[in-house]
């Protein structure tokens, strides 16, 4: 997962920003007026038509840019004025990717903060008809699933990496690293059909167990452990590890006390943003963990609830009347919602105040 | 270094100390509160646990059930796992839980495994849950629509099209039906409900709906939603739009009258629970003797009977190992059939009660439940 | 990504070796080859669950058609809904890489990529939530402009659906999803350019677009067409957000705005299997099957594009 690993920034760029000073370049604030001009025929042209905010601010980002473009390609030349276009296409393009994410955080706290009481996390559905009722079961059922995945994944990924980093070479460090690549993109839903399949070998058809979730969303965490923990080793200077030799410390014991202890916090941070990872896993859940509406603590005796699935459920199996099963499949995404950001905000602390003062 | 790593163990350690502290209260409702039980209806005091799986369809009548049956003993826990139809009848039948719901009643292959598994008395099936499936539709300006089983058929075959059909206009004389075109909304996982609607319209429209009855929805191409409320939110949505779902469910849509025989019948808890005890039992000479599955007049004609309903089955044992189970099946299942336990369905999930002449055939295959030997 | 020496080529001087090193030693190795074994074992234990339904006579397979026939309008649904999330989110994934890496300001660039980040974090089921309530019903009237002036193209034939449920909208959805994944690597790849190539493009007075385009982009390549491989593979396999947001009613079409749909395979599963006994259960194991083998093709693919360009990349 390149994505959530956190990897130091280089700032390649810092140094190249181009300078742009040109004979006949516009001073600073004339593409601002411009794009104003712009945008503020496009509030005209929408007020003719009926005003409606999506329509207004596409009008004004296509009729800013095209105005931006048309005075550059006059005043300084078509060269500039494409950089100029270019500026805007990815400012905006930029801009596309924020309107999903604060539409749907803002849509989930506004419907999810309806349920957001202490019932809700006192009460299962034990016994619930209609109003009441909450996501007690479900919640302990990610924590009990979330916990035993994380203890299955994090010594298998970690030793797997310090295999990969402190000793693997040759032909079987190429597979693994290639394999655990190609393994963090197996669908989700794939790794519950695995754990489905390897149960009903052995309990037969019909088997839900809260292990079996666990082993699932095991397949889809180990790689990412392997992978975060693999780039925090090789970032421990060798310094270290000779230093080490050079008292007579075996191998083994230089890892452990001295080569994983460095790496603490990163570790720590890809442990963390791994279980950011699975925690709201649904499909892998769905199929082999099932859901109910009591209770379970014991991940290997029968179905459990788990906030996702409970979510899913909620949704599109509601009772009589139906709004109170979807308020509360809100408040449950909402929760789940605030798990995973809490989990990533606690990595980015883990890294910030553990990490090694030693290090480059 | 050293001192990061215990801060953090530190931390760790009271996160999951105050996880575990959070655990150890429980749910606020699940506490047992055997204090409070006064004991209706039921002579002893039991307790114990019931397990069963099955049909997903009578899930939210058994939470009714289940809420109503641990107030009258509260030392019993009913264990219902929604599995589908027909994973519940597989674990009845492997032993793995003592009663099944099912949407459909056991078939020859199946009954011969149930000697197997309950001895020859075999088993019984009743049919305690009956939900009427209503034709819901959202068409602007018209409040009342009749539609004959053919053009039921028609509208959800995609044959009929638009709201102006004259088919349409033939059943509803007094309602003026726009020029829309008809959106058919069905559901797109596998459900009982659907399963019973194709069948519905393989019985009562042969010619105008030529596919097999089943839990997939049949014909490509209408808009399809998932679940239940999945289907009334996607009618809601759209002016035009003609689903089915339950009853319970339908909400503020239109519901459309069903024809039956010369009149159109409205779907009502008292018409379904009509047409059930108006249809014929399974034929009895292959079935053992409890087994009460019914072979729904999906076409009658008879008056104020609403034929598209949903029945599931509780299938259990006649005869069980030990006298713990056999209490607790015939306590638990004479709750589920009195009026009392089928107003509790009635209001959790919106199904029909059963009629008194199921419920008195009901309470003689409960009686007969004994130990085996 | 960042192809560090490993410590373990330089350190030839032994130290003495012990039993604890060779236990140590030997479950670390354990370790590595059990995610091999898992791996293979995921393979094998699909194929054991699906083997029932690859040799069932074609009856007993749901449809009565056969287990080729059950499939293929599935693979073809996710097929198309994984293309359309590509062709949205490449073009989208790279211009923000390029905005965060070369136009945002320099101080705000780091918060900005967490941003775009947060949107691999939120759960999937969340975006079906949304997709559902939120992102169909607006899209509706954008459908029926589609449908009334671009009608004559196949692909917006209509009728459009009265709910905004249709394979665009999924596509749209799925394309917000991969968005991160595609743009992180692109990221990734833009700043490894090496400064000496954009310098030399400016020096010879290159605006910062000729830039971009002379020394960045091309620099660049490969890692974004492994970055949109990488996202292929998210988008074929998502589940939640299409069993939730997506009108399935079979069939092959590509008509993208109307009511009428194919299943995706993932999304099917997750519709079917919770209620499926028996062969049914291996029929959608198999067809789970065939999407594990399509995924791990692409992402397969995808890595050994990824890696090559970072062998010859001369970053280091």
């Amino acid at each position: 997962m390149s994505v959530q690993t956190p990897t130091p920034t280089t700032g390649a760029s810092a140094s190249t920003r181009p300078q742009q000073k040109h004979e006949n370049a516009l001073p600073r604030w004339v593409p601002l007026a411009v794009f104003a001009a712009g945008a503020a025929l496009a509030a005209l042209l929408s007020a003719l038509t009926g005003f409606n905010v999506v329509l207004f601010v596409i009008y004004a980002v296509v009729l800013g840019t095209l105005a931006v473009y048309v005075v550059s390609r006059v005043a300084e030349g078509r060269r500039r004025a494409t950089d100029r276009l270019v500026t805007s296409v990815v400012t905006a393009a930029f801009g596309i990717a924020t309107v999903p994410l604060v539409a749907l955080v803002w849509e989930v706290i506004g419907r999810g903060s309806e349920r957001f009481d202490g019932e809700f996390f006192g009460a299962s559905l034990q016994g619930i008809i209609g109003e009441g009722g909450g996501a007690y079961h479900a919640l302990m059922g990610t924590l009990i699933i979330t916990a035993l995945t994380t203890a299955l994944s994090v010594p298998i990924g970690l030793l797997a990496a310090i295999y990969l980093v402190e000793y693997a070479q040759g032909r079987l460090k190429r597979a693994i690293t290639f394999f655990v690549d190609v393994m963090t993109g197996i669908p989700s839903i794939v790794a519950g059909l695995f754990a489905y399949a390897l149960f009903v070998l052995i309990f037969g058809p019909g088997i839900r167990l809260g292990i079996m979730g666990a082993i699932a969303l095991s397949v889809l965490m180990i790689p990412v452990v392997v992978r975060s923990a693999e780039e925090v080793l090789k970032l421990v200077p060798n310094e270290l590890r000779e230093a080490s030799y050079a008292l007579g410390v075996p191998k083994w014991r230089t890892i452990t006390k001295v080569v994983l202890p460095t790496a603490i916090a990163g570790i720590g941070t890809g442990v963390t943003l791994a279980i950011a990872r699975v925690i709201g896993e649904t499909a892998p859940l769905l199929i082999t963990v099932g859901i109910t509406n009591a209770t379970n603590f014991d991940p290997f005796d029968g179905r459990m609830a788990t906030l996702p699935v409970y979510a899913y459920y909620q949704l599109t199996q509601p009772g009589v009347p139906p709004q109170f099963a979807i308020d509360r499949a809100w408040t449950a995404a909402l929760l789940l919602i605030m798990l995973v950001m809490g989990l990533n905000v606690v990595a980015r602390l883990i890294s910030r105040f553990f990490a090694p003062k030693t290090g480059r | 270094m050293k001192l990061s790593t215990k801060t953090r163990a530190t931390t760790l350690s009271v996160a999951l100390a105050s996880t575990l502290a959070l655990a150890a209260c429980g749910a606020s409702n699940e506490t047992a509160d055997t204090a409070s039980s006064s004991g209706t209806g039921s002579s002893t005091e039991l307790s114990g646990t019931l397990v069963g799986a099955g049909a997903s369809s009578q899930q939210a009548a058994m939470q009714g059930w289940t809420a109503g049956y641990s107030s009258a003993q509260p030392g019993v826990t009913v264990n219902y796992d929604p599995v589908g139809s027909g994973g519940g009848r597989e674990q009845f039948l492997a032993g793995g839980t003592d009663f099944a719901g099912s949407d459909a009643a056991l078939d020859e292959e199946e009954l011969a495994q149930a000697e197997e598994r309950c001895g020859p008395s075999g088993i019984f099936e009743l049919a305690n849950y009956i939900a009427p499936i209503a034709v819901v539709y959202n068409l602007e300006g018209v409040d009342e629509l009749n539609l004959p089983p053919a053009v039921i058929a028609g509208i959800f075959n995609q044959q009929i099209t638009n709201w102006n059909d004259p088919a349409i206009a033939e059943a509803n004389p007094d309602a003026t039906l726009p020029d829309l075109p008809i959106t058919p909304v069905n559901r797109s996982d596998e459900s009982g409900t659907t399963e019973n609607f194709t069948e519905y319209l393989a019985a009562a429209a042969p010619d105008a709906w030529p596919h097999e009855p089943s839990g997939d929805w049949p014909v490509a191409g209408g808009e399809a939603a998932q679940g239940t409320s999945g289907v009334v939110s996607a009618v809601g949505a759209g002016n035009g739009a003609i689903g089915y779902a339950d009853l319970s469910q339908a909400g503020d849509l239109g519901v459309a009258n069903v024809g039956v025989g010369d009149e159109f019948v409205a779907p009502t808890a008292e018409a379904a629970a009509a047409v059930v005890e108006n249809s014929e039992q399974a034929d009895d000479a292959d079935r053992p003797e409890h087994s009460y599955a019914i072979e729904l007049a999906r076409d009658t004609s008879e008056s104020g009977n609403y034929p598209i309903v949903l029945i599931s089955y509780h299938v259990g044992c006649i005869e069980y190992e030990d006298q713990e189970t056999v209490d607790l099946v015939k306590d638990f299942m004479t709750y589920v059939v009195s009026e009392e336990g089928q107003q509790a369905a009635a209001e959790a999930a919106g199904s029909a009660p059963i009629s008194d002449g199921l419920r008195e055939q009901a309470e003689t295959a409960i009686d007969a439940i004994t130990v085996a030997g | 990504m960042t192809a560090t020496r490993t410590p373990s080529d330089q350190s030839t001087t032994k130290p003495p070796r012990r039993p604890g090193d060779r236990i140590f030693a030997g479950s670390a190795k354990g370790a590595g080859i059990l995610i091999l074994v898992i791996l293979a074992g995921v393979a094998a234990f699909l194929m054991a669950e699906a083997f029932p339904a690859l040799t069932a006579p074609a009856e007993e397979i749901p449809g009565e058609e056969g287990l080729v026939s059950y499939i293929a309008p599935l693979l073809f649904g996710t097929l198309l809904s994984a293309v359309i999330a590509l062709v949205v989110a490449t073009p989208l994934a790279v211009a923000i890489a390029l905005f965060i890496t070369h136009y945002a300001p320099r101080r705000m660039a780091q918060g900005l990529g967490y941003v775009v980040d947060l949107l691999a974090a939120i759960p999937s089921i969340v975006y079906g939530f949304w997709g559902i309530f939120w992102l169909a019903p607006k899209l509706v009237p954008f459908y029926r402009w589609l449908e009334e002036n671009l009608g004559f193209i196949p692909l917006f034939a209509g009728p459009t659906s009265s709910t905004g449920r249709t394979m665009l909208t999924v596509g749209l959805v799925l394309a917000i999803m991969i968005l991160p994944i595609i743009s992180a690597i692109s990221r990734e790849v833009f700043r490894q350019v090496p400064t000496l190539h954009k310098e030399a493009a400016l020096a010879l007075g290159a605006t910062r677009w000729e830039m971009i385009k002379m020394a960045v982009i091309p620099y660049g390549k490969s890692g974004i067409i492994g970055g949109a491989m990488l996202g292929l593979g998210r988008a074929l396999g998502e589940t939640m957000a299409v069993a939730i947001i997506l009108s399935v009613s079979g069939g092959i079409t590509f008509n993208l705005i109307s009511s009428a749909n194919p299943a995706t395979i993932a999304a099917n599963i997750a519709l079917d299997f919770p209620e499926s006994t028996g062969i049914d259960v291996n029929t959608l194991i198999a067809s789970g099957l065939a999407l594990f083998v399509i995924t791990l093709a692409v992402n397969m693919l995808a890595r050994w594009i990824v890696n090559r360009r970072a062998d010859f990349s001369g970053a280091n």
